[in-house]
């Protein structure tokens, strides 16, 4: 009976349906192509998905506490060229430059949070606006142009977010460290400290929780900032992996992320949110994409796929939703 | 005489060119039940705004215990040991009941930079609350909101009350879209709130349920208090009633008699 209740209990967590989905589908492209579990596929493709996962492990909390980013995209593609112009023009060091493009992220987010607490303007309309504006200034600066970027071999920061090492036959760059230290402390948050009560306090009912004396703004203020932050760390990470800045990359990149998170299980209504399953949801779609490719499936055809799956997953949650609270 | 535990006096409150308050004086002494009744627009929920700190009075003064005090904020109140329970609306559905009981004072586990909830100490006492306040069956704490009936949700909000030492407990509504066997649980949470030391103001439409839980009735008519000392157990419901509407016997039947043509 111990056993069962334990299975039982599995089954009955909200991660336990993107669970399914992730194994099936790596059984699946598996049996086509036996070369989509060699190591290096794995390694290729965890070195983009930890990049985009750090966006999204971001994302998770605020879309708990019931906001969005849809400005983490141009953040992506604008902080990078940032970095790389300040540097190139002689101002300041990488490191220095490095520094500076989180700070202007940071400050985006704060922008972002005082339209949404201090004006009431939903979260979906701001960052819709930022977007533009992050996106038109990296295309105005730079012309449209990428950026020259140094083969930044060498550089302590270089090393230390991208540098890259073989474990047996992985390649693994450091950004997967990054990415794993990001989603325990952030699940941590979520789900153990009182921060994280709030966070779900405030997306459930922002005006219970701001009756019991929780600073729903200052939550949702912080998590906008810390969006915009992950963004930007994000952007300069794969730009030094690729050595590439261009002002047009993470274009769309904040669908695909608010995708993942929902895919999860984390509410878009806010309220609810778990990192385990952003975790899942994350390697879901890139492992989609992935494997779509190597099967031989046209790469164009890739989003029919991403499409029913969200559809699929919205489904099921619903479906689980309305039998949950039918059985208590 | 003591002093009230809450002595209100010449509130008043406009909205724009609307009076909601004129000159209302309350009070509420330790350990009673006051039912507040009045009918729609009479300044009730106004009243209770302002004591709740929802609202910022106009002018008028607020006393605990003999200390003028100014609510500026819910938090405000709530530091001065008023707690306001609004149907349904006091709780988050998504969360558990012990991490709603202890929402924005969540005991924190040392070392205090990790800003951890000390998870098992909530629900402990989130055990001992939910038996304290009646709920028999065996509900774990970790329960979401979500799946509680209507009357289990006001049992942990007043439980919530009762256990961080709210002085003066404001229920409004709490009867409405209960089931008369809630009803009757909610009327003896109130009972049993009064008898373990707080004060409660109780608003309800239905003042069948006030005339059975409370000790002194105050009724409200066009931003007044009109009757401030009434016995529930020395007055009749129908003598209530015309306080309230404010009309003697014949009035009413006029009104009604003036009212049948256009119908």
């Amino acid at each position: 009976m111990e056993n069962h209740s334990l299975v039982q209990r599995l089954i009955a967590r909200p991660e336990f349906g993107p669970f399914v989905l992730l194994v099936v589908e790596i059984a699946v492209f598996w049996s086509f192509n036996h070369d989509f579990l060699s190591p290096q596929n794995i390694s290729n493709t965890l070195a983009f998905t930890v990049e985009l996962g750090l966006i999204a492990l971001a994302m998770t909390l605020l879309m708990t506490s019931g906001e969005f980013d849809l400005s983490v995209g141009s953040l992506f593609g604008f902080s990078p060229v940032l970095m790389w112009t300040l540097f190139n023009s002689g101002l300041t060091s990488l490191e220095v430059g490095f520094v500076a493009a989180l700070l202007v992220a940071a400050i985006i987010g704060l922008v972002n949070g005082w339209f949404v607490t201090q004006l009431k303007i939903p979260s979906f309309l701001v960052t819709l606006g930022m977007l533009l504006v992050v996106r038109g200034t990296a295309l105005f600066v730079t012309d449209g142009f990428p950026q020259r970027t140094w083969s930044a071999e060498g550089s302590w920061l270089a090393e230390a977010l991208v540098g890259d090492f073989f474990i047996g036959p992985f390649r693994i760059y450091m950004s997967l460290f990054w990415f794993i230290a990001a989603a325990i402390a952030l699940g941590y948050v979520l789900t153990q400290s009182r921060t994280g009560n709030w966070i779900q306090a405030a997306g459930g009912n922002p005006s219970a929780a701001r009756a019991r004396g929780v600073n729903v703004s200052g939550v949702k203020i912080g998590l906008l900032v810390l969006s915009s932050v992950m963004a930007s760390l994000a952007g300069v990470i794969s730009s030094l992996r690729t050595s590439a800045a261009n002002p047009n990359s993470g274009t769309g990149y904040e669908l695909e992320v608010i995708a993942m998170v929902v895919i999860g299980g984390t509410a878009l209504t806010g309220g609810r949110g778990t990192i385990i399953g952003t975790v899942l949801g994350i390697l879901i779609l890139r492992v989609m994409r992935n494997g779509i490719v190597l099967i031989g499936v046209p790469g164009l055809a890739y989003n029919i796929f991403i499409g029913a799956i969200i559809l699929g997953m919205m489904a099921l949650h619903s479906w689980l939703e309305r039998r949950h609270q039918a059985g208590t | 005489m003591a002093e009230p535990l809450i002595r209100m006096t010449n509130i008043r409150k406009s909205y724009g060119r609307v009076q909601a308050l004129e000159d209302a004086n309350f009070h509420v002494n330790e350990r009673e039940i006051v039912g507040l009744l009045g009918d729609n627009g009479a300044g009730k929920s106004t009243l209770i705004k302002v004591l709740s700190g929802a609202v910022p009075l106009t002018s008028g003064d607020i006393f605990i215990r003999g200390n003028k005090v100014s609510l500026r904020s819910t938090s405000d109140a709530i530091a001065h040991g008023i707690e306001t329970i609004y149907q349904d609306s006091a709780l988050v559905t998504q969360l558990s009941i012990a991490r709603n009981l202890f929402l924005g004072r969540e005991p924190i586990k040392s070392p205090r930079f990790l800003n951890r909830m000390d998870q098992d100490a909530m629900n402990t006492v989130a055990r001992d609350l939910l038996k304290q306040v009646g709920i028999s069956k065996n509900i774990p704490p970790t329960t979401p909101i979500g799946s509680l009936s209507g009357g289990e949700r006001q049992a942990v909000a007043i439980a919530r009350a009762m256990h961080f030492d709210s002085d003066l407990i404001i229920l409004d509504e709490p009867t409405n879209n209960l089931g008369v066997a809630e009803t009757q649980g909610v009327l003896s949470f109130v009972r049993s709130a009064r008898d373990s030391g707080h004060s409660c103001i109780f608003i309800a439409h239905n003042i069948h349920h006030v005339f059975q839980v409370v000790d002194r009735i105050v009724v409200m008519r066009r931003g007044k208090v009109v009757a401030d000392d009434i016995d529930p157990k020395k007055t009749s419901v129908a003598e209530v009633e015309r306080i309230i509407t404010g009309m003697s016997d014949k009035e009413i039947r006029d009104a009604i008699a003036d009212g049948k043509p256009s119908h």
